[in-house]
């Protein structure tokens, strides 16, 4: 089951939406069987950012390498069936089954062998009950939603894991679970994900490594406990100001009561 | 059941099938134009405003001038590639109706693809599916019940606008509508419109079947709907597939004593042993062109239609003289062979109520002159545009305070009740006497001579046996008879059939 997630390096990527710098010359490099979270503001770059690296977005310049290949040495579909692509909108096909959602990406490269036990597999995988496979989509909650999407993104085993605000729709307790269990995943596969989001609380605990963005630059690259004890400047500082007054806030709660 | 019922319903299975195989053509057309087009319009804005734009445009020319402008388009088509295109029958209709049906196909396409979730093309994007995979996976299923319910319109609509497809010469249900409203024949129209009315009805609950099927992903629905469209499709056109050879086409333009002379000439050509079709209700314009070409074997003009249409002569000349022309001008640039005059004249006449006529003292179209300036004309619909109209305003001072078009069903009533007060009616028609209208003498002579004549298509000129069985019409056909028998079709009570009036007619000939 174990997959080894490959490394990515980034060198001088530019990507410009008229004169606006979404992205401007962000040079990155990410090891192999990382876990980093991507943080800032909405209009900060990092969705932009993300989608390059599957070519959702062609940047204008630099050049993105995942491994030693660079991204535009294939044709993006090709490159796409090899990394996983969660998004907060989820997008599952809703005229398709649990079962053929999951199983798509396995349909679209052509392995017929064995589809029906790695359907399974995932499912249990993401902890969903099997008798899901044959529901349609629309009859699963939202959380149920995106665990199927997690699911699918991971049906032709890829190494790199690419999420776009993965749970930022979903409620606090379910994205909570979600949270813990992808984290774990991350860690029997042997994944390198990249996981794009605004919520530093969620980011500090999740990620091994954090990079917060902002105006389409990295301004801070540190783990949770170095952006925790500080000196990482202030656009950091400001984000991890957020859960660090809400904790306080609850301990002082607790001692009251 | 009865007899006009019959006669209607004896009708049905050929036009029926004829209907059916036009509409389905034109439809099966547009979607294969629409589908690839909403597509291409579904990813890129700018394809879809120009496509929308000229469906639209396209969808406000009424459905009865569209079919009558490709017929000029064709004909222009048909001399630049040096000829082999029929402007007649199937092809005109087919174009015409195909772009009638553009609309809501497109339409609903357009809006089905583009109406896709985001969500769902982005996981498809990201799931690295190519553009085709993404619109085979995501897009065509998706969209899907939007595009069938657009097509869903848009055979509602075609199977309706076939009616009209009649006036170009392409048999449908409209046949049965056409002649019906001419000889005023309920029976035939409502017979036609009950058949094309359950068509529409019963396709449009079919494909309602199928377009739920596919909503609520019901396979079974999908395949019942397609199942008895394909069984309906087949049991409707099976008379077609019965082949016929050497069928004689008889033409027929769009008034009574047409059709009673297309089956005075059908029955002899019967008795001579050739199997026989009509082909009525063709405009003016269609049918000269469409014996030259060959899509029909015989048909009654006028002499003074071929003159001043077909020939572009606006100077008057003796009738001997016109008809010799005729012959030779018809022979030497179509090769269609005047089989002679039927001896009656059909010519425009200037009609007035009886009372008009003595109060006034009307006589001629100078008296006419005198008192156009109170008088409402009524026409039928193509006089106002005729050259003969040009000929009389040249001769005679008229301006009429109004003018409005009838079809000539209409015409006569309207004088009768005042709505108008002078028609320009036609001399052999029966009404004229039966209302006791006075016709005013055309003391200039400026309508040229409409002997009836017989035009055979080139293939037919050295037919002897086609020959044979009709040169003993020609010159038998007095305008008394003729009024008589367009009379008997035309009037209100005890209708005869065009059938009936020509068997009557035929025994009234003169040896």
């Amino acid at each position: 089951m174990r997959v080894s997630g490959p490394s990515i390096r980034l060198h001088q990527v530019s990507r410009h939406y008229g004169t606006v710098r979404a992205v401007d010359s962000v040079s990155l490099e990410i090891a192999a069987g990382s876990l980093v979270a991507l943080v800032g503001l909405s209009g900060s770059g990092k969705s932009t950012l993300l989608k390059m690296i599957n070519r959702l977005v062609e940047p204008d310049s630099g050049t993105i390498r995942i491994g030693d290949d660079p991204v535009d040495s294939v044709a993006p579909h090709i490159l796409r069936r090899r990394i996983g692509y969660v998004f907060q909108n989820i997008g599952l096909f809703p005229h398709m089954t649990v079962a053929r959602n999951i199983a798509i990406g396995l349909e679209l490269a052509g392995e017929t062998d064995g589809r029906a036990d790695r359907i399974a597999e995932l499912l249990d995988l993401v902890e969903l009950p099997q008798d899901m496979a044959s529901r349609m989509p629309d009859q699963l909650s939202g959380g149920q939603q995106q665990r199927v999407g997690v699911a699918r993104a991971l049906a032709t085993r890829p190494g790199l894991m690419l999420m776009d605000e993965p749970f930022g729709a979903l409620d606090p307790v379910t994205r909570d679970s979600l949270t813990d269990q992808y984290k774990a995943l991350h860690e029997r596969l042997g994944l390198t994900s990249i996981i794009v989001t605004h919520d530093m609380a969620e980011a500090l605990y999740l990620a091994d490594r954090i990079l917060v963005m902002e105006d389409g630059q990295i301004k801070a690259d540190a783990t949770p406990a170095e952006l925790l004890s500080g000196n990482v400047g202030e656009e950091a500082e400001a984000l991890v100001a957020i859960p660090r007054a809400q904790a306080a806030h609850l301990i002082a709660l607790g001692k009251l009561s | 059941m009865t007899g006009p019922w019959k006669q209607a319903l004896a009708r049905v299975p050929e036009l029926l099938a004829a209907h059916v195989q036009i509409s389905v053509s034109a439809l099966a057309l547009a979607m294969l134009i629409c589908l690839p087009l909403a597509i291409w319009a579904a990813r890129s804005p700018k394809v879809a405003a120009v496509a929308l734009t000229v469906a639209s445009l396209i969808q406000t020319i009424p459905g009865l001038a569209l079919l009558a402008l490709f017929y000029p388009l064709l004909l222009g088509l048909s001399a630049l590639v040096g000829g082999g295109i029929s402007a007649f029958g199937f092809l005109p209709a087919l174009l015409a109706l195909t772009l009638y049906a553009l609309l809501p196909i497109l339409r609903n396409a357009v809006t089905g693809l583009s109406g896709v979730d985001p969500a769902a093309k982005e996981a498809a994007d990201g799931l690295g599916m190519t553009s085709a995979q993404k619109l085979y996976y995501v897009e065509a299923p998706l969209a899907a019940p939007t595009i069938m319910a657009g097509i869903r319109t848009a055979a509602v609509w075609t199977i309706g606008a076939a009616t009209l497809s009649t006036t170009v010469g392409q048999p449908s249900l409209g046949d049965l509508i056409f002649a019906g409203l001419q000889t005023q024949n309920w029976t035939l129209v409502l017979t036609g419109c009950l058949f094309s009315a359950a068509l529409a009805i019963s396709v449009d609950l079919l494909l309602g079947l199928i377009e739920r099927g596919i909503r609520e992903r019901r396979r079974i629905l999908v395949g019942a709907g397609m199942a008895l469209i394909a069984a309906g499709l087949l049991i409707a056109t099976l008379p077609l597939m019965i082949v016929r050879d050497n069928v004689v086409v008889i033409g027929a333009k769009n008034f009574s004593e047409q059709y009673i002379l297309a089956r005075l000439i059908g029955s002899r050509l019967e008795a001579a042993g050739y199997e026989v079709r009509y082909r009525d209700g063709l405009g003016s314009a269609v049918v000269f062109q469409a014996l030259a070409e060959g899509d029909m074997d015989v048909y009654v003009d006028y002499s003074g239609t071929i003159w001043t249409n077909q020939m572009q002569r606006t100077d008057v000349q003796p009738k001997a003289a016109m008809l010799d022309e005729i012959a030779q001008w018809t022979s030497a640039s179509h090769g269609v062979k005047m089989l002679g005059a039927l001896g009656f004249e059909n010519t425009y006449a200037f009609a007035v109520r009886p009372a008009d006529a003595r109060e006034k003292s009307l006589r001629t179209l100078d008296d006419l002159a005198r008192v156009s300036s109170d008088f409402n004309f009524g026409t039928d619909v193509e006089f106002l545009e005729r050259p003969e109209w040009r000929m009389v305003q040249a001769a005679y001072p008229i301006r009429f305070k109004d003018a409005r078009s009838f079809s000539p069903t209409f015409m006569y009533p309207a004088l009768a009740s005042g709505e108008v007060d002078v028609i320009s009616a036609f001399s052999s028609d029966g009404r004229i006497a039966a209302n006791n209208f006075v016709v005013l003498e055309d003391t200039k002579g400026a309508v040229p001579s409409y002997e009836a004549i017989v035009l055979l298509a080139p293939k037919r000129g050295n037919d002897d046996k086609f020959v044979a069985a009709l040169n003993s019409l020609i010159g038998a056909i007095t305008v008394e008879n003729m009024r008589e028998a367009n009379y008997t079709v035309d009037r209100d009570g005890d209708k005869k059939t065009p059938r009936q009036a020509a068997r009557w007619l035929n025994d009234k000939l003169k040896e």
